[in-house]
């Protein structure tokens, strides 16, 4: 199949973008999405144009690495599926493709179609773990773990941390993939300890890099995961409980 | 050559790491601080030694090329971790663990590592679980276990089919916990392009920013590599794109031994690649395998879809060659047992390169539903694939290349041949011999992270104390930051024709063809000769546009490529000095009359470690030897 690509491209974190169109010829259905701009890129190579910089690592949609809006939908048309995992049997012959970065004032550009999330890792410093030292835990079946809170956990955790959360957001909040963690620790017999400082200190933490959630749900409809809004929810109870617990004990 | 001293302390095998430890030098509590330790890399390995370390109160620094520690490429593992918990009373033990991986690997590991790898199991297990890692339950809520190839027990632990991830992740908030700490600092799209070294000893690196582009050196007291494995080699591996051998190849260069460079794992269950745009393949965990049916049909012309192709049209091979292990039988032994059917031209879809994993049995003796719970994601992943739905057909599967265990040799306490400098996790060689079993590895990176490095750093960093570590402006310094500029300016004034991925994917197939699954003399040989002649054609004509202060994969990528082009050497000259099969080292000259891996242990029970001379084509050999003093040297079978 052939496709008609506007791409956006900028140099560097300053400098201004544009869009340049690019033809993707001979492409296979069979390929996946960024095996085209693989093959995109070989032509650009060919030609003496410098290649289009796109993030990417483990090409399974579990690094979280990956992430283009694709004619305004992050992670493209396929529900659930990151970048990575689009085939070009989701396109028809003939399309026309509007490939932008992740835009967000937390993720600024640092080229082409590649941002900087590490604003994701200031909010997990922030309390998004259970403190054990090494070789201090008792033995691994002490707690019984009810199987549905276990699972509910790992829904959870499921979250691979790639922003299309943020990025589909009108806001640019990060609501869903910081409830996704509090949400995983928080329900473990293990985070119970740290509950509540963990909640405040992460979501305070979200909201200086981060839009505020008006409660759209595009998050939720964005996330390669299914990660569930409800998790939210959850997050702003634990919130509320925490400004006052937290207030208390200071 | 000179017979490698591997310091495996005399004694009891049991009570050998116990022992050990107890006579091992310590660091005071005040005085770790005193310490710099500089980690290169966030993979289960690194992470989980940085947040160790970090704990213990040294100063830690930690380097990754990723744009965060949580991407490493341990988050892809998706099967399991094992642990000799015995939760489940089916007779597994720390001795049975043990064992089976010493037989696994066939014979070519190192006892004392193997033995200690086994008894830190229970407690990974233990500080993941107190971590939060959301590991499978039972109803009960006790721990739920899986059987993974090459045992007969259950001892598999395991968090849906992202069990990498979640470690990962627990790794990850460790560290993070020790940065809020300010203990470790991250330092992230940093790429280590060399390693200094003082006087004899690791001093430091050299890192380039991968945005910015900006050159930097860091000292400190001790170095420790966590940087994965080098499968990407042959192009095309089930390995994240950016896995690449540079900093443990680079280190090489420096004067670490590389051990047994040719033990390469190919996976039995990828999915068979498509076309050739396809830029990695991908895996489907072995976890498949407990419930999964093998199969082909039995005439090569088979025209009819799966479903109506009776049973005794069909060959259940693995179930009919092997039939104790059946399904389960090891990575290497179900690998070759594939390729043997294919290419007999019994191979199944359109390009008919792969087998039949059917499923139909087991929906039909536990329902549809109790096969989602269990590999759900696995089967949704398969589905967007290939487009077609593993409920109803069965999924096609090929082996793939997925894990190395060759890497830079290392001694009882993880110490390369440089002193001061430590390899960790896939990065090096330790324990898995020829042949690593499932959920094998992520055991490994963790058991070396948390439970053995952090005490044997120690040992090394205790004499030095009062020490100040080497200043960044030495000559050591400055010549190694030279050498990377120069090699970069190099690449971006070469102005060739050709992409750094063409190169990637031409020594990719010739590693395939002749350093794959199968080798002989002929073969290596031959990959021996059209090396060099493709690396020569690399330097002179790779084309990397762009400039060096800026984001530029194909650098990068250039100078990953141009590394693979040594390792890729190597490779295939220890294919070809190891006259025996072993493992995932298959030399067509030796196999017995039923075509199974003939070892040679009268000749080849040894570790081979090779030293840089300065010319790829003329390593020095070095060897470990192999003593086999608590599991008796037999021929495996999983008949
Ligand atoms: C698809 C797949 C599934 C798997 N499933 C399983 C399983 O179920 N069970 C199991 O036991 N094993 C499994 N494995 C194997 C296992 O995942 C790996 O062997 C293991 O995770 C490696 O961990 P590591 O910490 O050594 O390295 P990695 O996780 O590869 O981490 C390497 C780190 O080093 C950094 N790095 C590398 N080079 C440099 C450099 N030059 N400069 C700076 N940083 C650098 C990287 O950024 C990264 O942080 C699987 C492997 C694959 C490919
Ligand atoms: S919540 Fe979903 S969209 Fe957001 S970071 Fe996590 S996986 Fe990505
Ligand atoms: S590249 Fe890893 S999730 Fe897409």
């Amino acid at each position: 199949m052939n496709l008609t690509l506007r791409v956006w491209r900028q140099a560097g974190p300053d400098a201004p973008g544009r869009f340049e169109t690019y033809q993707a010829t001979d492409i296979s259905e069979h390929s996946s999405f960024l095996e085209m701009l693989d093959n995109v890129n070989e032509g650009l190579i060919e030609v003496g144009e410098e290649p289009i910089e796109f993030m990417h690592d483990c090409r399974e949609g579990i690094c979280g690495t990956c992430g283009i809006m694709i004619n305004g939908q992050a992670h493209g048309p396929a529900q659930s599926t990151a970048t990575c995992q689009l085939h070009m049997r989701s396109f028809s012959d003939g399309d026309e493709l509007v490939l932008e970065p992740w835009r967000a004032s937390g993720f600024p550009i640092i080229k082409d179609l590649v941002v900087d999330r590490a604003a994701f890792d200031r909010i997990i410093e922030e309390g998004g773990y259970i403190t054990v030292d090494t070789a201090s835990a008792p033995d691994a079946n002490l707690i019984p773990i009810p199987k549905e809170t276990a699972d509910f956990a790992m829904d959870a955790a499921a979250c691979i941390g790639c922003g299309a959360c943020v990025a589909a957001c009108p806001n640019g909040a990060a609501q869903l993939f910081t409830a996704a963690k509090i949400a995983h620790l928080n329900v473990l017999p293990q985070g119970q300890a740290e509950r509540y400082q963990r909640t405040e200190g992460m979501v305070d933490v979200m909201e200086e890099y981060f839009g505020s959630c008006t409660n759209m749900g595009e998050c939720e409809a964005a996330c390669p995961k299914g990660i569930s809004i409800d998790f939210i929810a959850t997050m702003n109870k634990d919130y509320r409980k925490a400004k006052s617990q937290n207030r208390r004990s200071s | 050559m000179t017979v490698l001293d591997n310091k495996v302390p005399d004694g009891p095998i049991e009570s050998l790491w116990d022992d050990h430890k107890f006579s091992m030098k310590l660091v005071n509590p005040s005085n770790k601080r005193k310490f710099d330790i500089i980690i290169v890399g966030t993979g289960l390995a690194g992470a989980s030694a940085a947040a160790t370390l970090g704990e213990l109160g040294y100063r830690v620094k930690v380097f990754t090329f990723h744009d965060s520690p949580r991407r490493a490429h341990s988050i892809a593992a998706q099967g399991g971790i094992n642990a000799a918990k015995n939760y489940h009373g089916d007779g597994d033990s720390v001795f049975r663990l043990f064992y089976d991986t010493v037989k696994g690997g066939d014979y070519r590991s190192r006892e004392a590592n193997v033995y200690r790898l086994a008894q830190v199991s229970n407690n990974i297990i233990d500080q993941c679980v107190a971590q939060g890692v959301p590991f499978a339950r039972e109803y009960g809520g006790l721990l739920d276990n899986r059987s993974f190839g090459g045992a007969q027990v259950s001892r598999t632990f395991y968090a849906r089919g992202q069990t990498g991830q979640q470690l990962l992740l627990g790794a990850y908030q460790a560290l993070a916990r020790q940065v809020k700490a300010g203990t470790v600092e991250v330092v992230t799209n940093a790429e280590m392009l060399d390693v200094v070294v003082v006087d004899g000893r690791a001093a430091g690196i050299i890192t380039r920013d991968l945005v910015t582009g900006e050159i930097s050196r860091h000292s400190a007291h001790a170095t420790v590599l966590g940087t994965g494995g080098y499968s990407n080699v042959f192009y095309l591996s089930t390995n994240a794109m950016t896995c690449n051998v540079t900093a443990a190849w680079r280190a090489h260069r420096k004067g670490a031994f590389f051990a047994n460079p040719a033990y390469t794992q190919i996976h039995p269950t990828a999915i068979p690649s498509s076309d050739e745009f396809q830029s990695k393949l991908t895996l489907m965990s072995e976890s498949l395998r407990n419930d999964g049916r093998i199969w082909v049909p039995n005439d090569p012309d088979e025209t009819r879809a799966a479903a109506d192709i009776p049973e005794s049209d069909r060959d259940y091979y693995l179930e009919r060659r092997y039939p104790s292990f059946g399904n389960l039988a090891p990575r290497d032994i179900s690998s070759r047992a594939a390729k043997i059917v294919v290419d007999e031209g019994k191979g199944v879809g359109p390009l008919k390169n792969g087998v039949y994993l059917d499923f139909a049995d087991a929906i039909g003796r536990l329902g549809r539903d109790a096969v989602a719970d269990k590999y759900g994601n696995l089967f949704d992943m398969y589905e967007r694939i290939t487009g077609e739905n593993p409920y109803d057909v069965p999924m096609r599967i090929y082996p793939a290349v997925h894990y190395t265990m060759g890497g830079l040799w290392v001694d009882y306490h993880l110490q390369t041949t440089i002193p001061g400098l430590f390899a960790i996790g896939e990065a090096n060689f330790s324990d898995h011999g020829a042949n690593r079993l499932g959920a094998s590895a992520l055991m490994q990176g963790l058991a070396d992270g948390y439970f053995v490095l952090p005490h044997t750093v120690g040992d090394y960093l205790a004499p030095q104390l009062g020490q100040p570590k080497v200043d960044t402006s030495a000559p050591e310094f400055d010549a190694a930051e030279e050498g990377v500029r120069a090699q970069i300016d190099g690449f971006l004034h070469t102005k060739g024709t050709r992409s750094v991925d063409w190169f990637h994917r031409e020594l990719g197939k010739i590693m395939w063809d002749y350093c794959g699954m199968e080798r002989s003399k002929v073969g290596l040989e031959k990959a021996l000769s059209e090396i060099p002649a493709l690396r020569a054609e690399f330097e002179s004509d790779v084309r990397v546009l762009g400039a060096a202060d800026t984001l530029n994969s194909s650098l990068e990528k250039a100078g990953r490529v141009a590394d693979f082009f040594e390792l890729g050497e190597l490779m295939c000259k220890d294919a070809l000095v190891r006259e025996e099969s072993a493992g995932g080292h298959f030399r067509v000259e030796h196999q017995t009359d039923e075509g199974e891996a003939l070892r040679d242990d009268d000749n080849f029970a040894h570790v081979t470690a090779w030293e840089w001379t300065g010319t790829p084509a003329e390593p020095n050999e070095h060897r470990e030897a192999l003593d086999f003093t608590n599991v008796k040297l037999s021929t495996r079978s999983y008949k």
